[in-house]
């Protein structure tokens, strides 16, 4: 089975293929369309980012696509893990594989971690539980791992509790969990969100430097512009829970084809453009419970083709080769 | 007195004042964390001060002690011409009236039980500033109207709003004693990318259209460096480096501003690859017993055997800059060495593209 | 505390409509509170009217619950005991919630050595056991409804002071509570118009099971013939009176009984659907959810 040694192909098939992935949570206010018809793949050695703001969907689309939904969530598509298409499978497999080949990081290090249990256990506990180590083996693996994460003298602290870690440090000891089983895919989601900004610039420096020697895909969730310029090869921008604008991370820098995309560069500020007001986009994101029929982002729009922009969801299309947005006016017919 | 901010001939009356402040906090076991320890500051009327520095650098403490809402162990702080470091609970209530403050999260610094009207009346009732419910329901409309916001939302509940909605009303709050001062403490943090633009462009029109002052506490250098008219960066209780935004973005003096801004992403992919970053080594020390000589010298690329030895005090660098670190310009400048600049936005880097 | 507390009492009376123990509860409750208050009237006959040709009777139509031992109306007597019981709960957690808020809001907003002081009492009381206190103040006090009111008071007052400083510990923390110290405003208008209404829903879920509690408190302490005094009906008190007479006339004991049970049954559902309804995790979870996502 190809699972069982997922180097082999790696180069040929995406590690993680979704196709029209939809996920619909069904609330006390009504359904909630938290996401609509997303299709995304990653690479062996890319980062794919996932951008949006809150309520766009994006961590949805991952907990989705691995399995990791609320319970009230229902979820439809294709989702494949090295070729292996998990929508099919049933839970305990899909959750060996997950455990397997998939590593996590989110948010918060605090909540990731368990206050009573010393890191070494926790680092090393994917390892006994999916590679068959023993307890020293395990042992050994997770002194290795706190090292390759960076964490000084790894031999000490792996007997060490969380409550004895700082914030980064605890960011790079979820890390060294994530990697423990060499996963094929790392999901980080807002991973340098709570840490400050000179915190922030190692974490990226380590997943740059780990992706590209141990060949793990990436798939980097985060509202931050200049982390997604730091740190994506491709990138995806989500809005009310369908992609906007997706391409090569360069192309979509470069010429920002939606005007949602435009306007969240744009509204950063900029010294260049120092003194006067900066160009916000009017208005909140929608609640993916009041979602406009046509173009989600309609009602903000500074462009506003015309009334099929209301009423009708704009296809996406592709701009320049790989790069492509959900809009009637590509290359923005705005004046 | 020391003022450590630069004394500019131009800029206007001195509204706020910290001096030589140091707040304390017990930690259990008898020890103290340090979390102000000796900083001096001087806000001029009108102006924004930018206040930056990471978690456990001492800048919101630094705020809170502006409004006294935590009570200095030593030092001074003095509010329009008074000093108000000993002031009584009730004298205190007076100066939160002419000092106010605008939280970091809207949705925690909203009483979920009140509507909006009533929180943003709270202030014209704590200080009888309006005599009839009907002229209190003027004045929240007028407040509401001020911020952007439609007046029927006052019958509302904070839940029922957007986050940047909820962020209007703690500005409209923060104005309804029709304060001197205003205490932004982190107050886009929490917002979406798309709202914070809008919170910017709001909390600056009222600066203009109504004379305020700010004290702007935040990390985002970006925003720090959009909103202020002069800056003050803080390390481990300390401030390290004051200028205008011109001369810290630009030519930074202090080793920690420069790794600071470094570490900031930018929004370019191609700026991003070729640049250098200075990448700090370790982690804050704790503020409990911080490093003896200069603070920074544990993590700084550039430490000496002597920062252990003195505490640098901040120094003139250029007029209106002055910095904490007796080898300013030359340390960044050896940190700069190389072929790429690590600064977005230095004259240096400007040559990489964009 | 009224527009909080509004808002507090119409969420969770909607809610309650769709749990159906909760509504038993409730009906339940709203009888006790009719029979509570017009049992004179709905009795058959009066409580003291004895009548020694028809004593100890089993139940028959004339007489639904059957006869005592000096041939009163069992139904008479256990309707007109509602009242003794339903007052009894209503002044007792009357009592122990005004003192037992009043000290948990000093503690909880001052805290320091008033915080010391005030609990540390609140530990003493809460140390002795339920009976032994009330017995203790039956002793100085004297039998009677008016004691038995005061002892089950002032064995539930730390309770109430508990909840109330645990939650005053949590709201104060809270950015909005500096939030409100930041624009000028006293401690008295803080914890009226910010903390009480922000602690109000564990306090109404532990009144609403303390009401049981005091119910059967009263009862026992009738039943031990420290509480209501005869010929006056109460529940423990006949529950007591019946005892002699297990084996021939088991309504006695088995009316007030059920009654008994009915009631505290009754309260403690209503609580438990409280405390689903007004755990402010449950307001939340939908805002929380919003926030991640």
């Amino acid at each position: 089975m190809k699972t069982s040694s997922p180097a082999a192909g790696r180069e040929a098939e995406p590690v993680l293929d979704i196709e029209d992935l939809t996920v619909t949570i069904g609330t006390r206010r009504g359904q909630a369309r938290a996401v609509a018809g997303v299709d995304w793949s990653v690479r062996a050695g890319q980062t794919l980012a996932l951008v949006g703001e809150s309520g766009s969907g994006k961590s949805m689309t991952v907990l989705a696509a691995t399995g990791l939904a609320p319970r009230a969530a229902r979820v439809t598509g294709r989702v494949r893990l090295l070729g292996e298409e998990l929508t099919t499978l049933s839970e305990p497999r899909r959750r060996r594989l997950r455990g397997r080949h998939v590593g996590f990081v989110f948010q918060d290090p605090m909540t990731s971690l368990n206050p009573v249990l010393t890191v070494g256990r926790q680092v090393s506990e994917a390892c006994e539980e999916h590679l068959g180590m023993t307890r020293r083996q395990a042992r050994d693996r997770a002194v290795e791992l706190l090292d390759l994460v960076g964490i000084p003298s790894p031999g000490r602290r792996v007997a060490e509790y969380p409550h004895q870690f700082s914030g980064g440090m605890r960011q790079r000891v979820v890390i060294a969990m994530a990697l423990a089983c060499e996963p094929a895919l790392l999901i980080a989601d807002e991973p340098t969100t709570a840490l400050d900004v000179t915190t922030q610039a190692q974490i990226v420096e380590l997943v740059a430097d780990l992706r590209r020697r141990l060949g793990t895909a990436v798939v980097w969730i985060t509202h931050d512009l200049g982390v997604v310029a730091g740190v994506a090869d491709t990138v995806a921008v989500m809005y009310g829970g369908r992609i906007v604008e997706r391409g090569d991370v360069d192309a979509v820098f470069a010429a920002p084809a939606h005007p949602y995309t435009r306007g969240l560069l744009a509204a950063r500020p900029d010294p260049e453009r120092a003194g006067g007001d900066l160009p916000a986009i009017q208005g909140a994101p929608p609640s993916p419970l009041e979602l406009p029929p046509g173009c989600a982002f309609w009602p903000r729009c500074p462009v506003r083709g015309d009334a099929r922009c209301e009423h009708e969801l704009p296809p996406l299309v592709e701009v320049t080769r790989g790069h492509e947005v959900r809009t009637f006016y590509p290359g923005g017919e705005d004046a | 007195m020391t003022t450590e901010t630069a004394p500019d001939a131009a800029a206007g009356e001195l509204l706020a004042e910290l001096d030589d402040l140091r707040v304390w906090f017990p930690a259990g076991g008898g020890a103290r964390v340090r979390a102000v320890d000796g900083v001096s500051l001087a806000i001029r009327r009108g102006e924004t001060l930018g206040l930056v520095g990471e978690s456990g650098s001492g800048k919101s403490t630094a705020g809170l002690a502006l409004l006294r809402l935590v009570d200095p162990t030593s030092g001074r702080v003095r509010v329009g011409g008074r000093d108000v470091t000993r002031w009584s609970r009730r004298r205190l209530r007076g100066l939160r009236r002419r000092v106010a403050m605008v939280f970091q999260d809207p949705q925690a610094s909203l009483d979920p039980r009140r509507t909006i009207g009533a929180s943003v009346a709270e202030p014209l009732v704590v200080h009888r500033l309006v005599d009839s419910a009907h002229a209190r329901r003027r004045r929240v409309a007028e407040l509401l109207e001020l911020v952007g916001l439609r007046v029927d939302l006052a019958g509302r509940h904070p839940h029922e709003l957007s986050g940047g909605q909820r962020q209007r009303v703690g500005i409209a709050r923060a104005l309804a004693g029709e304060p001197d001062l205003i205490v932004l403490d982190e107050p886009i943090a929490s917002l979406d990318l798309s709202v914070q633009a809008q919170i910017m462009n709001l909390l600056r029109g009222l600066q203009r259209d109504l004379g305020l002052t700010y004290l702007f506490i935040a990390h985002d250098l970006a925003a720090v460096e959009h909103m202020s008219d002069r800056v003050a960066v803080m390390y481990l209780g300390r401030i390290v480096e004051t200028g205008t935004p011109a001369q810290l973005y630009r030519q930074p003096a202090h080793p920690y501003t420069a790794a600071l801004l470094s570490a900031v992403p930018v929004a370019d992919p191609k700026v991003e690859r070729r640049r250098r970053r200075i990448i700090l080594r370790g982690d804050v020390p704790s503020p409990i017993d911080p490093p003896g000589g200069c603070r920074f010298r544990t993590r700084c690329p550039q430490a000496r055997p002597d920062c252990a030895e003195v505490d640098p005090a901040l120094t003139e660098i250029t007029a209106g800059q002055r910095a904490a670190c007796p080898y300013a310009g030359e340390a960044v400048r050896a940190m700069l060495a190389g072929p790429e600049a690590p600064f977005p936005d230095g004259p240096a880097p400007r040559t990489t593209g964009r | 505390m009224s527009a909080g507390s509004d808002g507090t009492v119409r969420r969770a009376l909607s809610a309650l409509r769709h749990d159906p123990p909760a509504v038993a509860g409730t009906l339940v409750l709203l009888l006790l509170l009719v029979v509570g208050l017009a049992g004179r009237w709905l009795a058959p006959a009066g409580t003291n009217d004895v009548d020694v040709e028809k004593m100890l009777r089993p139940p028959s139509l004339d007489h639904p619950f059957g006869t005592d031992e000096l041939g009163r109306d069992v139904l008479s007597r256990v309707l007109a005991a509602a009242r003794v019981s339903l007052e009894v709960g209503l002044v007792s957690v009357g009592i122990a919630l005004l003192v037992g808020v009043t000290v948990g809001l000093l503690a909880g907003w001052y805290r320091g050595w008033v915080d010391n002081v005030l609990m540390r009492g609140m530990d003493v009381l809460f140390a002795f056991p339920v009976l032994l206190l009330a017995v203790a103040i039956v002793a100085v006090l004297g039998p009677g409804l008016v004691t038995a009111m005061v002892a089950i008071g002032v064995v539930y007052t730390p309770i109430f002071a508990r909840v109330t400083r645990a939650g005053v510990l949590s709201v104060r923390e809270q950015v909005f509570v500096r939030a409100a110290v930041s624009i000028g405003a006293s401690d008295a208008r803080i914890i009226r118009r910010h903390v009480l209404p922000n602690i109000a829903a564990p306090l109404i879920v532990q009144t609403s099971l303390s009401l049981a509690f005091a119910i059967l408190s009263e009862a026992a302490l009738s039943f031990l013939g420290l509480g209501v005094q005869p010929p006056a009906p109460a529940w423990g008190r006949m529950l007591y009176d019946g005892r002699g007479f297990v084996t021939e006339a088991w309504w006695l004991g088995v009316f007030p009984g059920a009654a008994i049970f009915l009631t505290v049954l009754a309260f403690n559902l209503v609580g438990d659907a409280l405390r689903d309804v007004l755990d402010p995790r449950q307001l939340t979870v939908s805002e929380a959810r919003r926030s991640r996502a």
